[in-house]
């Protein structure tokens, strides 16, 4: 006799078989699983598509696929309307990556598709890379380790000075779980803190601008942290960069599109823009080709929530997610509708 | 005033030395071919010495000026001024402490950061075009890492708080235990070294601290531990530090200072776990002006026989 899926999470009854383990499409086996040798959980069927023959969209399209419950997929494979439409047994998308733009919130949201996500594991080292970023704008740091390195303190001279951190104000876009650790760090050193975020956060003590142009007017440097969509996409724009000043810096830590790099760029080999701290691009890993040869900018390659901890983490959240989920328990890092 | 001699012994900044111009005859020692004779000729005239960290006034060149009333360091280290000799003869002595603390502690955390997450490094990474052939590797967490502080004075105190908004446990060691302070004490630095993972100097140096850091405490630290030196070359043991950091044994350094400034150790130009600055801990634009400010103020307090701003002596 067929055994049934059990779909409570109850115990089968005595003398059935025991249900069959859910069926996760995993679209790219996860760095952070990899990097150290970390088994996927044994009580899920991963389905790996790049052990196929087949090209992804048939393989989407064939039976092994379409018994897929859950999706888990990393920020670099998009989960798209197309692909889900293939998947109608698919109840759940994981991602390990804090941010979302790559997946169809709308079209997950119309099947009823619940979305986990990084959640905070990864809030700390972007923050600290947010700080060590500006810092690093600010005070010169790689562009000074650069010329002790070339020999040229000796034969130069004095470096150039920096700008005082202390007493800067800083604006902080986004005041989410990353944002909020930024803003903690750097009220610390003496920053003046304020954020632009689409609503108002009732228990954040610091002053609130409601659009992204006001903000950076009353700004000495802006800290990107929220997250990439429709509205946030080239927020960051000419006027915006412009109100920033000649003196002005940007960190970004969020996604590259937020900005429009192109103008941002020109303004930064104009000297209308003052440095910029950025860890993430609109096309990675390309670096628009003029900031190279700048010293006031520094560039880091996407690797904020790159350390042991966060990813160590993160795999521990995945499996909690997963195993959550189907224990019909609620997820630990949902991605909630706002 | 502006018959009054002021010897300033290197360069140090420009707004100093037009604002001391403007105000009395203002001597450059770097320019003086002939040290010796110049001394002899101007002697009679030279009433005040502007020094900084790179160099001040020993006891030489205290003796050699018998109408010195007043050296004024644009530094708040003194190391490079013979204070005994100053006492002996009368001669005030200022620094310039609390303007710079704020950035000197940035600085600090920001060579924590850098180190740690490979700042530097990896923007190297970037600029190399080798982000386009793969990622680079994982880095090391700082949140929540044990910082050991030596010298829990104006500097090492503001280190300590701004460490503290990134979750790291605080423990110092000092000549003293300092009475109501939270964080933990350790009696010795080779105790502080085993028990933190980022160990920061921020003492002052004198003939007791000179090479704080020594072969003992650098391997108490270990591979995984990392030094960060924002206070003088001379506290750490430096052929010690290369070789410890070349070897492996030390796991990385941000330093801002050196035993023989402006050189720096080549071994260390090949490391991506060292950050090395050139003595940049107060170098805003701000600050250095703040600390010109204070320079001018106390020499115009001295010779206006006004309580000096920020004695020492």
């Amino acid at each position: 006799m067929a055994s049934h899926p059990q779909k409570d999470g109850a115990p089968p009854p005595f003398g059935r078989r025991p249900p069959r383990p859910p069926c996760v499409l995993l679209l790219r086996h996860p760095l952070q699983f990899s990097l150290f040798n970390r088994p996927l959980p044994d009580n899920f069927h991963f389905l790996k598509p790049w052990e196929s023959p087949l090209p992804l969209d048939d393989f989407l399209s064939s039976d092994n696929a379409c018994s897929a419950e859950a999706i888990l997929t990393s920020g670099k494979v998009p989960v798209t309307a197309d692909m889900l439409r293939r998947l109608p047994e698919v109840r759940l998308v994981v991602t390990t990556s804090a941010g979302l733009n790559h997946i169809d919130l709308a079209e997950c949201r119309r099947r009823g598709i619940a979305i986990a996500n990084a959640g905070g594991a990864y809030s700390e080292d972007v923050a600290d890379l947010a700080v060590g970023l500006l810092i690093d704008v600010l005070r010169k740091v790689s562009a000074s380790d650069r010329y002790v390195r070339r020999g040229l303190w000796s034969s130069e001279g004095e470096f150039a000075l920096g700008s005082k951190l202390g007493g800067k104000r800083v604006g902080i876009v986004g005041l989410g779980s990353i944002g909020l650790k930024v803003a903690k760090r750097l009220e610390a050193f003496g920053c003046a803190i304020s954020y632009q975020s689409r609503k108002k956060k009732p228990h954040a003590s610091y002053a609130f601008y409601s659009n992204v142009y006001e903000l950076a007017a009353n700004c000495d440097a802006l800290v990107i942290c929220c997250c990439l969509n429709e509205q946030t996409h080239h927020m960051i724009n000419r006027e915006v960069l412009l109100a920033l000043g000649k003196d002005g810096v940007i960190v970004n830590i969020g996604r590259g599109s937020i900005i429009d790099e192109k103008e941002m760029v020109q303004l930064l080999v104009q000297g209308e823009l003052g440095g910029a701290g950025l860890d993430v691009f609109e096309n990675e890993p390309k670096v628009p080709e003029e900031l190279l040869a700048l010293d006031n900018v520094v560039l880091s390659p996407h690797t904020a929530a790159f350390t042991p901890e966060s990813f160590s983490d993160l795999c521990d959240l995945v499996i909690g997610n997963l195993e959550a989920f189907f224990s019909n328990k609620p997820l630990l890092s949902p991605v909630l509708d706002e | 005033m502006d018959s009054i001699g002021v010897l300033m012994a290197c360069p140090m900044s420009s707004y100093l030395e037009q604002e001391l111009e403007k105000r009395f005859h203002l001597f450059k020692f770097w320019q003086v071919t002939q040290k010796p004779q110049f001394l002899k000729e101007h002697s009679g005239s030279i009433r005040a010495v502007v020094g900084n960290a790179m160099a001040g006034a020993d006891a030489e060149l205290i003796e050699a000026l018998p109408k010195l009333e007043i050296v004024a360091s644009y530094s708040v280290g003194l190391d490079k001024v013979d204070l005994g000799k100053c006492r002996e003869k009368g001669i005030r002595v200022t620094n310039t402490p609390d303007v710079l603390t704020e950035d000197v502690a940035d600085l600090a955390i920001g060579l924590c950061l850098a180190v740690l997450r490979r700042i530097c490094a990896s923007d190297k990474y970037v600029r190399s075009g080798k982000w386009k052939k793969g990622d680079f590797k994982l880095t090391t967490k700082f949140t929540g890492k044990t910082v050991g502080i030596i010298g829990l004075g104006r500097i090492g105190t503001a280190v300590a708080k701004r460490a503290e908004a990134f979750d790291c446990p605080i423990s110092y060691y000092s000549r003293t235990m300092k009475p109501d302070c939270k964080y933990k004490y350790y009696p010795s630095v080779v105790e502080l070294a085993s028990n933190c993972h980022i160990l920061i100097v921020a003492c002052p140096l004198t003939l007791e601290t000179h090479h704080i850091i020594n072969r003992e405490v650098i391997d108490a630290l270990g591979p995984k531990g990392v030094l960060i030196n924002i206070g003088r070359g001379p506290h750490v043991d430096e052929p010690e530090l290369v070789s410890a950091l070349v070897e492996g044994r030390l796991g990385g350094a941000g330093l801002d200072v050196f035993e023989q400034e402006p050189e720096v150790p080549e071994e260390l130009f090949g490391l991506e776990n060292v950050v090395l600055l050139p003595h940049v801990g107060s170098g805003t634009v701000e600050t250095r002006n703040a600390m010109a400010d204070l320079v001018i103020g106390n020499l115009e307090a001295h010779f206006m026989n006004k309580p000096l701003l920020t004695p020492v002596v």
